[in-house]
């Protein structure tokens, strides 16, 4: 095959190479070449987006449930600037995507030429890597090694910037084959005597707790395979970041909930009070943590990451080790294994842990005459938990609520924005989810103020016919900003409502699908069985209790053992220095 | 001219610093970077140091390697040991990083720096910042009836000395290249 063409043909090409299947784009002036080029081909399905935004997040929703790099093509200046956002939200999270940004030719950058905007400036904080491509001869080249860099080591975002005239331009094409990475050489085989100290520290356990995290699911479904091993044959509990829910089965005894500032009372205080702690793929976050100067006083910790930065960055451990968890765990399990498979687990620990299961940390007050938006989640829960079932969500309490009431047996089928917490990352991710996987059911559990951030992706979902299903909580608040004013601020809520709020039902009937308004506890089964039941796009308006709070929560600047479960409890007052926190 | 203030020890702190020197732990520490020299690379290192709220004491850069096209940016900075080992791991895994030393952690290393010093002063002073010159092994580069301007090569704590000593002499200005550095052997 003739390997001189232009740049806009090597792009496609590339992509085609790397089995790119589906793109999310938005053309511009400074992409049409490359649009010109996707016009000629079938293989790769373009998915026209309604904003930028929206296809970045479309790219992590692919990405996130399909372990695959997700591809989005934009132009530039706006185009560029817009899809900022979604880039940070993807590093922040380590999702691998690779956006392609159109830029003005090369012999107008730097002359405030129109659409113009210094894209590798402003993204390169946001991404991973980014590159200028200046040359149609290293075109080729930049794509494979955007791909590389994105998916191995720590996976993240990346960005090509390839002005207009180095796509018109020929050159030759470097094939995949022929691209040797050479610079970018991740750790991902641990240390062999670190995972020796690892093993022994985890024999002598008493009072165990895994905790594990996002790190699990992007090394690949082996690792999820090792965890639930671990797990199984050491009969220890288990606990997960927000990003790691699904590497262990929910339904299985030994997991405990989600901890941090939201998780169960049982996962955070067994945090506290552990003397071994084991930490996969997960990085001691601010919203795990609470106060890090009381954070887990008397336990030897273990942390296995990809990332060398992440080990020592907010807490300190005894052993920490830079591996691959996939590879790791084999190690780790091969040493074990061989050893023995001894543990010194403690029996009173598991009943330590069962009292504190016994309080029930998750119940609230029912109610017959309106939704609580506990129930509403715990009803889709059971009546959805059976299905072939992938939920996104946006951000805050319906966020909360979705991690603390759905069960997740497998990883990759929840996709939340964790590390930046974007509101309006969860339509636009459930559009990407349902290209990736189109006969499963996708559910994007929301708020009305987040959901109204990416709405005009209403337009993609319907133009594709994706039969997304829009969970919208709607108590017309800012929900946890106004738990927060609530809480911290004397109750003063400072323009956290929702105002103007569009009728829902209409905006879908607008959009010629369905909408779904319900406000009545006995009506809830019926109406979200007829969500399910229908093959399109969903809207649902489920009119919850206006001020219902997110509990058991840490309060900023708290430790794990002093979580608030209700608001019945006595009043805890928050310090100035946690109220500074967010 | 008005006459340069300098506080003794400041002339080596920069707007980058951004954690609080007064910390008991706070460490000083020059790592040697080797980079790929790609457009952005060094904006990409600075950004990372600002970004992070690091501290930047000095900083040079030039190409070491052309047909290997790469370079050496060494950077003096100042933390607490924990602060300095995530500045290690933060910058080595940058995709442009081939490789970061700490040559202050790293045992024996030889560090240097050139300044250039312009002085005004007349009779016994001028004498006096010539002859101060010559004790520091200073060159003179340029002379006016009413100026020198001194060349000094050494560590930053000679540089700093020397700049000491002429602030009543006269000096006016300084400019300084930052520090240059390699582990020994």
């Amino acid at each position: 095959m003739n390997n001189y063409m232009s740049g806009a043909q090597i792009v496609v090409e590339a992509l085609l190479e790397h089995k790119v299947d589906t793109v999310f784009g938005y053309p511009g002036g400074a992409v049409l070449p490359i649009y010109d080029e996707i016009f000629k081909q079938k293989k790769i399905k373009h998915v026209l987006v309604r904003h930028e935004q929206g296809a970045i997040h479309a790219a992590e929703g692919y990405s996130r449930s399909t372990g695959k790099p997700g591809v989005a093509l934009v132009t530039s200046g706006p185009g560029a600037t817009n899809s900022v956002t979604g880039l940070t939200d993807a590093l922040m999270d380590s999702i691998p995507i690779i956006v392609l940004t159109g830029q003005v030719p090369t012999f107008m950058i730097g002359n405030d030429a129109f659409q113009e905007a210094d894209t590798v400036g402003i993204t390169r904080p946001c991404t991973k890597h980014n590159w200028l491509v200046k040359d149609t001869n290293l075109l080729g080249k930049i794509i494979h090694e955007a791909f590389y860099v994105s998916t191995n080591g720590r996976p993240g975002p990346v960005l090509v910037d390839i002005p207009k005239d180095v796509q018109f331009a020929s050159g030759n094409y470097t094939k995949k084959k022929d691209f040797l990475p050479k610079r970018y050489t991740p750790k991902i085989k641990p240390d062999n005597n670190l995972i020796l100290k690892a093993v022994k520290a985890f024999e002598n356990a008493k009072k165990p707790i895994i905790y594990s995290g996002g790190g699990v699911i992007n090394s690949g479904d082996n690792a999820s395979t090792l965890l639930r091993e671990l797990v199984d044959k050491s009969n220890f509990p288990i606990t997960s970041t927000l990003m790691g829910l699904g590497c262990y089965p929910a339904s299985k005894k030994n997991w405990m909930g989600m901890l941090g500032m939201h998780g169960t009372y049982e996962a955070n205080m067994a945090m506290h009070d552990c003397d071994f702690m084991f930490c996969i793929g997960a990085r001691f976050d601010d919203r795990i943590t609470g106060k890090t100067d009381e954070f887990s006083p008397n336990s030897t910790k273990i942390h296995i990451d990809i990332d060398p930065s992440s080990i020592n960055k907010n807490i300190l451990v005894d052993i920490g080790i830079v591996g691959d968890i996939d590879i790791s765990l084999q190690a780790f399990l091969k040493l074990w294994k061989k050893r023995g498979a001894k543990t010194s687990l403690n029996k009173t620990w598991w009943d330590q842990i069962d009292d504190w299961k016994g309080i029930n940390c998750l119940s609230y007050k029912k109610s017959a005459k309106s939704i609580k938006p506990q129930y509403a989640i715990q009803r889709l829960e059971e009546l959805t938990k059976d299905l072939d079932r992938y939920v996104s969500t946006e951000v805050g309490q319906h966020q909360m609520w979705a991690a603390q009431f759905m069960g997740f047996e497998e990883p990759k089928r929840w996709m939340t924005s964790g590390g930046l917490g974007t509101m309006g990352y969860g339509f636009p991710a459930s559009i990407g989810i349902q290209l990736a996987h189109p006969k499963s059911l996708v559910i994007n559990v929301a708020g009305e103020a987040s959901w109204l951030m990416n709405m005009q992706e209403l337009g993609t979902a319907v133009q594709y016919n994706l039969p997304v299903k829009q969970f919208i909580l709607n108590n017309e608040r800012l929900g946890m900003v106004r738990q927060w004013q609530e809480l911290l601020h004397g109750g003063r809520y400072s323009h956290s409502w929702s105002d103007a709020l569009p009728d829902f039902v209409k905006l879908a009937e607008a959009y010629g699908i369905k909408g779904i308004c319900c406000d009545d506890p006995n009506k809830l089964d019926d109406a979200i069985l007829e969500m399910l039941d229908y093959d399109g796009p969903v809207i649902f308006d489920c009119l919850v209790e206006k001020h219902e709070n997110c509990f058991p929560m840490i309060p900023s600047g708290k430790a794990h053992n002093e979580m608030i479960l209700s608001a019945e409890e006595p009043e805890q007052e928050i310090g100035k220095s946690g109220a500074v926190l967010v | 001219m008005q006459k340069l203030f300098l506080k003794k020890g400041i002339s080596r702190k920069s707007a980058y610093n951004l954690r609080n020197p007064k910390d008991d732990e706070f460490e000083r520490h020059t790592l040697a970077i080797l980079v790929d020299n790609e457009s952005g690379v060094l904006a990409r290192v600075i950004g990372l140091f600002s970004g992070r709220g690091y501290n930047i004491d000095s900083l040079t850069v030039a190409e070491v390697d052309h047909s290997g096209n790469l370079s050496r940016i060494t950077i003096v900075t100042s933390g607490t040991p924990s602060v300095i080992e995530q500045i290690k791991a933060q910058l080595d895994r940058m995709v442009p990083v081939h490789d970061v030393h700490d040559l202050t952690a790293e045992g024996a290393s030889v560090e240097r720096e050139l300044a250039l010093f312009k002085v005004f002063a007349k009779g016994e002073k001028r004498v006096e910042s010539l002859r101060l010159a010559d004790v520091f092994r200073a060159k003179v580069v340029d002379s006016t009836l009413v100026s020198f301007t001194f060349e000094l090569t050494g560590t930053p704590e000679k540089i700093d000395a020397f700049a000491d000593l002429m602030v009543p002499l006269g000096l006016k200005e300084i400019a300084r290249t930052g520090v240059a550095a390699l582990s020994r052997g």
